[in-house]
Order: C-alpha cells, then sequence, then structure tokens
C-alpha cells in the first residue's frame, strides 16, 4: 500500500484524508472485514476556575487521535491511538484486524470497497467557532463577575466559585460503507458553586448550564439570575432538617428532574443494555412499561441543546425518537452495533467521549413530554410526601435499581410545600417506578448534564415538566 | 523490577527533556517542568461464550508547565509529542501564566530530586489479546456454571496495560516509572423465577495477566452473588452495621477531603489547619495513607511533583495527626510534601490508598465482637439486644451522588444483609445515611485482619446506630 504525503494537521476537509484513509478502507475490506470504520478528532479545551476574588486554575489542552473499529459478523475490535500518521493508523488497523482473526494474507473472504462519496461536512459553517469563544481574559473576566455576584447574593458563604469549561471538537467519521463526514462540535458549560456554613449548619449547592454551538454561551449567561438562584437556595438549605425516610409520593421539579427518567429508564432503553441482558424491557416493545400519563422523547436536534449534534460519532444524522408513548414503549436507542447484535434499527444515538472509546448508543437530549396539568395541581394533590426542586446526580445498576440524590428538598403537607428537607435520596427500580409516574404538568424544560457509562463521559440534556410520582423509597435518616 | 528503571517502551527522558529546553529556551521560558505518560493496552469483553468487544489502544500525553517573569505558572496538556505539539504546548502555557494565580504560585517540590523508594514491581510481557480472550472466556463460563439463576455476566472485563511515566524539570529532575499491570472483573446478574434480578461480583489486580487469580474472582463473583438471591425487605429504622473492607474504603476514600491540605487551604473540608491534633474518630481508629504497601498493585514511587511517595500517618489513636500534601500546600503549613500531588496550575492533592487498622493499646480490634455469620449469638451482642438485627452493608452504590463531603452527610444505596433472628437473608433495597464525623466517633470494633482491596487494607468495621431505609 502506498500512503499519500503525511501532514497531520491538514483539516479535515482537506481531501488528502480520504486519500489516505481510503487505501485503509480497502485494505481492512479485503482482509475480510465487513466493515472498517475510522473516527478521527482534534481538541481543543479549556477550563477555568474562580475562586472568591482570583482566578487559580487556567487549563488548556488540546489532542488529536482515532479510533478504528472493524466488524465481523457479530464481533468487532476497536483500537485507538494517538499517532494519525499513515503508519500509525495502518498499525492500529492491523492490530483491530488481528484481534478478529483477520490478516491480509488469511484466506478470508475478500470485500470489496468502491470508495469514498464527497465529503457530507456539516462543519463548514462552524470553521470560526473556536475563535469567536471568549478570550481566556473574557472568560476570567465573567467568571470573577460570577463571584462576585455570589458574594452579593450569598450569606455565611465559606467558599464561591465559578467555572467555565470549553470544548472543541473537530471530528472525521469515514467507514467501508460509505460513511465520509466531518463536523465540529462546540460545548461550553459554566457552574456556580458554594459552600455557606454557619455553626454546624452546613450546605453545598452548586447550578450548571451548559449549551452546544454557540460561541456566545458565556457572553450570553444571565449570571446575575444564576448567583440569585444559587444563593436564595443556600440560605434556605443552610438550616433545613434532614428528611425523613420512609415511602412517600413525591413531585419531581422540571428541568434536572428530568434525571429520574434518564436514569430509572433511558438507560434501560439503550440496545447496548439489550446486548447485555440487563433491561427488563428487552421484549416490550409495543407494550405497557409506564403510566399512561408518560409520553418520553430522545432527540439530538434541539437547537442549542447540550446534548444535540449534527451528526453522530458514527456519521448518522440525528433523529427525534419516541421512545415511550402514552405509556407505550415503541422503540430503543440504537447505535451501528446495536442494530447489528439487536435488530433494532439505527437511531443516530451512536456516542462516544472520544477516539479511545468505541461509541455505543447513548442518549442526547431525553425528556418526558409535557401533560395537561398545573405544576400546583400535582402539589396539591399529595397530602404527605416530598417536593424535589434540585437533583443530584444518580445511577442505575445492572438489574435496573436507579438512585438519585435530592439536593434541595420541600415536604409537602396538606397539599402544600412546607420546610425545606436535606440528605434524600429516592431510590426504586424501573419497572415499578414507571407506572406510578400518574401526573405531568405543562412545564416543560431542559437541563445540561453528563452522562457517564460505556463509551465515556457524554454531553446531555435531561428534561421534564413537573411530574408526580405516586410512591417511592426516600432514603434519609 | 524497581519503579527506578528506564521505561522499556516509549518515553525517552533524556531526549525528552533536550527537546524541552531547546524549545523552551527558543521560547524564552527560564522554569519549566513537565509530566508524561504513554501506555498500551489490550482489553476483551464476552458474552455468554462470544466476543463481545476486543480493545487495543496507544496512549501518550503531557503537561507542561511555565514560570513567567511574574513567577506565574501557566499549564497545557496535549497528546501530540511532536516538536510542534511540544512547541504550541509551551506557548499555550506561557499564555495562560499571565492569568496564574498571583497568591500562590507552586514551586519545583524540594524533594524532586531525593532518592526515590524502591519498589517490588516485576514487568510482565503482554499475554496478548487472544489469550486474554481465551482466559475471559473459560472465567464466564465457569462463572456461569456456578448457579442456575446466574443467567449472565454483564460487566466482565480482562485487560492488560504497560505504562511509562516521568517527571522533568528545568533544574534536572527526572523520575520515571515503568509498569506492567492486569485486572479482571466479573460482575453477575442472577434470577430466579418470579423474584427480582440480583447482581454482584469481584475484581482482581496482579502485575501480569498470567499472575491474575481467576479462580479467586470467579469465586467470589459467584458467592456474592448466590448469597443475595434470598432476598427480602428490610424495616426502615437505625441498626448497628458492619461494613465491608470494600465499602468502609469506599465511605474513607469519599470523605478524603477530611485529611486534604488542598482542601482545608481551600475551604472546602470539615478539617481546618486547627484540626490537627484534636480527636477525629473513636481511640482505636487509625488511618494510614501508604501507596508503597506491598500489595497496592501499580503504586507510584513519586508524585506529580515528583516527590517520592510514602508511608503516611493521618489518623492515628482517633487522632488526626497529618494531612496529604502538595508542595504548594506542604509550604503554606510549614512541613515537607508527602507524594499525593497531581500536576496543575492548582495542583490537585489526593489519596493513594488506605490503611485502616486498629491502633496499638487501644482496643477495638477484634473486641469480642462474633463473626456476624455466627447468628444469633453475635446478634444479640450487636444490637444490644434490641432485637432489631444486625445490618451487614457489602458495598455502596451512587458515592458520587449521595456523599456531601463538604458537609459531612451521606445517603447511600447499598447491597448487604439484614441478620435477625440467627438468619441472614439479602436485603432487598435500602439507602444507609449518616455523618461522616458521627459514624467515626460510633465504631464499635474491628472484625477480622484486614483484607487487601483495589483502593487499600481494611479490616470488617462495626457501627452504631446508622440510619436505613428500606421498604418494608
Amino acid at each position: 500500500m502506498t500512503s499519500p504525503t503525511c501532514n497531520t494537521s491538514a483539516p479535515f476537509h482537506d481531501p488528502t484524508w480520504s486519500a489516505r484513509l481510503e487505501p485503509l478502507l480497502a485494505s481492512g475490506r479485503r482482509c475480510g472485514a465487513d466493515l472498517v470504520e475510522f473516527f478521527l478528532e482534534r481538541t481543543d479545551h479549556l477550563s477555568l476556575l474562580a475562586e472568591q476574588e482570583l482566578i487559580t486554575s487556567v487549563s488548556p489542552s488540546f489532542g488529536m487521535g482515532a479510533g478504528i473499529r472493524v466488524f465481523r459478523g457479530h464481533r468487532d475490535g476497536f483500537v485507538s491511538t494517538n499517532d494519525l500518521t499513515p503508519a500509525g493508523l495502518m498499525r492500529a488497523l492491523e492490530q483491530a484486524l488481528a484481534m478478529l482473526g483477520l490478516e491480509s494474507s488469511a484466506a478470508a473472504p475478500m470485500g470489496s470497497f468502491d470508495g469514498l462519496p464527497p465529503l457530507r461536512d456539516h462543519g463548514t459553517v462552524k470553521g470560526d467557532w473556536l475563535d469567536r469563544c471568549p478570550s481566556l481574559a473574557d472568560a476570567s473576566g465573567r467568571l470573577l463577575q460570577g463571584t462576585a455576584l455570589l458574594d452579593r447574593h450569598g450569606s455565611h458563604l465559606q467558599a464561591r466559585r465559578a467555572s467555565y469549561s470549553r470544548s472543541w471538537q473537530d471530528v472525521l467519521v469515514v467507514a467501508s460503507d460509505g460513511t465520509h463526514c466531518r463536523d465540529i462540535r462546540l460545548h461550553q458549560t459554566v457552574g456556580l458553586s458554594v459552600i455557606a456554613a454557619d455553626g454546624d449548619h452546613r450546605a453545598s449547592l452548586s447550578r450548571r448550564y451548559g449549551t452546544t454551538d454557540n460561541p456566545d454561551d458565556l457572553r450570553d449567561w444571565d449570571c446575575e439570575a444564576a448567583a440569585r438562584d444559587l444563593g436564595d437556595s443556600t440560605a434556605t438549605m443552610l438550616r433545613a432538617d434532614f428528611v425523613e425516610a420512609g415511602q412517600y409520593p413525591v413531585v419531581l421539579a422540571n428541568r434536572f428532574g428530568g434525571v429520574i427518567f434518564h436514569e430509572a429508564c433511558g438507560h434501560l432503553l439503550e440496545t447496548t443494555q439489550v446486548e447485555r441482558g440487563t433491561t427488563p424491557f428487552a421484549d416490550k416493545v409495543g407494550e405497557p412499561i409506564a403510566h399512561g400519563a408518560v409520553t418520553a422523547i430522545d432527540e439530538g436536534m434541539t437547537g442549542g441543546a447540550f446534548g444535540s449534534l449534527a451528526m453522530d460519532d458514527e456519521g448518522m444524522e440525528p433523529q427525534r425518537s419516541v421512545l415511550i408513548e402514552n405509556g407505550i414503549l415503541r422503540r430503543f436507542l440504537s447505535d451501528r452495533a446495536g442494530e447489528l447484535r439487536t435488530g433494532h434499527a439505527r437511531t443516530g444515538s451512536g456516542r462516544r467521549q472520544s477516539h479511545a472509546f468505541a461509541a455505543a448508543s447513548r442518549m442526547r437530549n431525553t425528556y418526558i413530554a409535557p401533560g395537561p396539568h398545573q405544576p400546583q395541581d400535582l402539589i396539591a394533590s399529595i397530602d404527605r410526601g416530598l417536593y424535589c426542586k434540585t437533583m443530584g446526580g444518580g445511577s442505575v445498576g445492572p438489574t435496573g435499581q436507579f438512585n438519585f440524590a435530592v439536593e434541595e428538598g420541600y415536604q409537602i403537607e396538606n397539599g402544600r410545600l412546607t420546610k425545606p428537607v436535606k440528605g434524600a435520596t429516592l431510590i426504586g427500580e424501573a419497572k415499578e417506578v414507571m407506572p406510578k409516574i400518574s401526573m405531568c404538568a405543562d412545564d416543560l424544560d431542559l437541563a445540561a448534564g453528563f452522562c457517564g457509562s460505556v463509551s465515556g463521559s457524554i454531553y446531555v440534556t435531561v428534561g421534564q415538566p413537573h411530574i408526580k410520582v405516586d410512591a417511592i423509597t426516600v432514603g434519609g435518616r | 523490577m524497581t519503579t527506578t528503571t528506564p521505561a522499556t517502551t516509549g518515553l525517552d527522558a533524556a531526549a525528552l527533556r533536550d527537546r524541552l529546553n531547546t524549545l523552551a529556551s527558543a521560547a524564552g521560558i527560564q522554569q519549566w517542568d513537565l509530566g508524561a505518560a504513554c501506555s498500551t493496552d489490550s482489553s476483551v469483553q464476552v458474552d455468554r461464550g462470544e466476543p463481545k468487544q476486543l480493545k487495543g489502544a496507544q496512549r501518550s500525553a503531557i503537561t507542561v508547565r511555565v514560570w513567567n517573569s511574574d513567577q506565574r505558572i501557566g499549564i497545557t496538556s496535549t497528546s501530540d509529542l511532536s516538536d510542534a505539539g511540544l512547541a504550541r504546548a509551551l506557548e499555550g502555557a506561557k499564555a495562560a501564566s499571565a492569568f496564574g494565580n498571583p497568591e500562590e504560585t507552586p514551586a519545583f517540590s524540594p524533594l524532586a530530586q531525593a532518592p526515590l523508594p524502591v519498589l517490588d514491581q516485576p514487568l510482565r510481557e503482554p499475554l496478548g489479546i487472544l489469550s486474554l480472550l481465551a482466559t475471559l472466556k473459560d472465567a464466564e463460563a465457569d462463572l456461569l456454571a456456578r448457579h442456575p439463576a446466574i443467567g449472565t455476566v454483564p460487566y466482565n472485563g480482562l485487560a492488560e496495560r504497560s505504562s511509562d511515566r516521568l517527571y522533568l524539570n528545568s533544574e534536572g529532575a527526572c523520575r520515571q516509572q515503568s509498569l506492567t499491570t492486569a485486572s479482571l472483573y466479573l460482575y453477575a446478574r442472577a434470577e430466579e423465577a418470579g423474584r427480582k434480578p440480583r447482581s454482584s461480583g469481584a475484581v482482581r489486580l496482579a502485575y501480569g495477566a498470567a499472575d491474575l487469580d481467576v479462580a479467586g474472582c470467579v469465586a467470589e463473583a459467584a458467592e456474592r452473588t448466590i448469597a443475595h438471591l434470598d432476598y427480602g425487605p428490610i424495616p426502615t429504622g437505625h441498626y448497628t452495621c458492619v461494613f465491608s473492607p470494600e465499602a468502609f474504603l469506599d465511605l474513607i476514600g469519599a470523605f478524603s477531603s477530611l485529611f486534604n491540605a488542598r482542601a482545608v487551604l481551600d475551604g472546602i473540608s470539615l478539617s481546618t489547619r486547627e484540626s490537627l491534633g484534636t480527636p477525629l474518630a473513636v481511640p482505636f481508629l487509625s488511618i494510614h495513607d501508604n501507596g508503597l504497601h506491598p500489595a497496592n498493585i501499580g503504586a507510584a514511587a513519586f508524585d506529580g511533583e515528583g516527590t517520592p511517595t510514602r508511608r503516611l500517618a493521618l489518623v492515628e489513636g482517633g487522632i488526626l495527626q497529618n494531612f496529604l500534601h502538595s508542595e504548594a500546600t506542604a509550604r503554606a503549613f510549614g512541613v515537607a510534601p508527602t507524594g499525593h500531588a497531581g500536576m496543575g496550575a492548582k495542583v490537585s492533592v489526593s489519596p493513594d490508598w488506605f490503611e485502616i487498622s486498629a491502633t496499638p493499646g487501644q482496643g477495638g480490634a477484634a473486641s469480642g465482637l462474633n463473626r456476624f455469620a455466627r447468628g444469633a449469638a453475635g446478634r444479640d451482642r450487636a444490637d444490644g439486644g434490641s432485637g432489631a438485627g444486625l445490618v451487614v452493608i457489602d458495598s455502596l452504590s451512587a458515592l458520587h451522588a449521595g456523599v456531601k463531603a463538604s458537609q459531612g452527610s451521606f445517603s447511600l444505596p447499598f447491597d448487604g444483609w439484614w441478620i435477625q433472628d440467627g438468619e441472614q437473608r439479602s436485603i432487598e433495597a435500602a439507602t444507609v445515611a449518616g455523618d461522616i464525623r458521627q459514624l467515626l466517633r460510633s465504631l464499635v470494633g474491628f472484625e477480622g485482619a484486614g483484607k487487601v482491596t483495589p483502593a487499600g487494607l481494611s479490616p470488617w468495621v462495626w457501627v452504631e446506630d446508622l440510619a436505613v431505609t428500606g421498604d418494608a
């Protein structure tokens, strides 16, 4: 095989890349691979931290790498490397082929490769995004404004922090099935956090905001509103009592309340879980798995949302996938391997943290659709229960048991919110809790988050309107 | 054989130092340091006898720090080790240094050229991915055969890695460590007709894949999974709890900001400067950080600033003795760095490997507590005859979400058993909640010899009066 002149710094829309990669795809096919895929990326990240009146950390990073995946039957081999030279990519390809017992001298059936079609370039209009992002000086100034506003809006604050992270990624995906596309992604997130202390009372709360594909995100951020919101919540929670443990009806607020669906059900609707045999819903398509009040959607198209993308990490454009419709399971989220191994059609959900991970079926913007009620209706329907205004993180285990932490909670008594409570953890099982989501309000809103799973940590959106769960175990003291 | 031997693959320290000197000089940078790492990994997963995914990776990464003329620091990280990449990294670090914190500038560690500890870390040849695959398939088959209820092993993996890491600075410090490691994890899922699925597993580490205790991992995964098949609800209440070594080490790790000088200086720790020398726990508790323990597979001989690692007493006789330090925090406290630093503009500090033990002469160790498995006798003593029974916490979940380290509170789901009236039964679903300071003062005693786990060494730990929420 001959290679064109190596220039690993050439932009991914430069035709030398297709000229460089086509022989590798052909080589893989000739060795008997059913499909050969290259995922190439360049990254440029920046993170800043402000504490009190100082910038205390500025951490730029940049890099490049490739993930090479080879399929043969239902099996696949994956190799990642930081070496984008032709020799480095060839070495990685040969290693991936060898994992499946494929070599150029093997007597395997020869596969054909017809060459790559013209590049489908989603990044054409995004070339100046990185330059349009805030400079170090601008970003630093904005964060220091944030910590100053926290000081103004908070009380008893022991620590004030503002953080900013900008992630820029230039991606090229090529595969022997003719996939040939490129995109530029830009994710920015800004957060505020505080620790308040007064005698034995302590509270630590945070807020995080994030968008995709908006270079002006940090400039557009309503720093004042964010600081005021966090200051108010911290003052409330500083002297909150610990929640009383037990089984209660709960109302989960909109926005990050959507983490309940993400953890309790969303992960179980990824074909990754079908492959593993760890979802109780594998054979339930067309059957009720949730209360009739629940319609749930996953999509990658909402403008600016953290989980939106022009193409997934396998080069497929995203779709709007109705997962559950009026309680009936409609479909699973699927990637290339998921389609191959489970038969569920791809949904543009193949995602990965970086070239170092093979893509897997993952959520994007996932939310419960709005219902007919007002948020107050849900609270008014409960004699004694818990209102979860803001949620912390959560997780789901291999048996479908999920959990998540409540950061800011309030007791519900006789249909009204009363005292603030802290230290609550909600636990349950997907099959049991989904039929108990009995009321959905009309105030759908989304929140940015990060999801860690088999293909690394990715940007996602969770969301929902206010919802009522008829009963759930509330862990506390 | 030792951590100070030159790398056998990957990083050429002398060449990298020469390149950095040349590039830094051209950029007008007088003071710099660098941390670099490269690794080669192979891993396999299987699914009911079939290969699920075979993975390989070659990784490289460096972080450079530079000091500008105002002695402010800037950093940049990259995976591009070409001359162009290194030059760009130096430029980026120089630009970032303009925004360095004027009130706290890390310096070179005074111990960056001190002698390193000698570790017995054999370098193993990789077995290769096809050999790993055969071993894992056999292990999975063995585990599936252990009980008819075990239907799958949904989380499994066998991996081997060889890596090099180094630290260089412009004053001539040069640290390098080569290492090979291997890991095996098996998490089985078991389900009986009409009952909920249950899951548990085991992990093993070694210097090479051929050294892994595969049979022990299979046996432990099977035993733990089967033990949870007979489950039932537990009433919400307060119980005496017994933490497994793994669970207690997880909990201490989640609250390690108690011992972290960086967190103390930042005001996000429950400890303060004045906490040193004051009681933190019952008098018989000792906690050491000891990355150099021979059972710590993959121990580092030096930290991100080149400081040698060492055993450090954090708590002895229940008294807080020391904090973990970087160069900058050590300087602020007037002590020596302890070998727990990362590398960054703001240098992080983190624990390495905990040893939990009884302070000699203070009681606590095997202080007459019967093994919980002995049934009623042990239980009656444990719960004071209240009849509530005893809760054994086998493993904790969701520590990232359920721990509020700066508040001291935790509320965590767990897998475990409830022992009552001489019978032991797996708990269907429950959380345990409390305050870490209260918990450390409520230890009843230790049971058994310390068990080595990937996170450290600990005996079983008995704690009084913890809130458990069940769904009975």
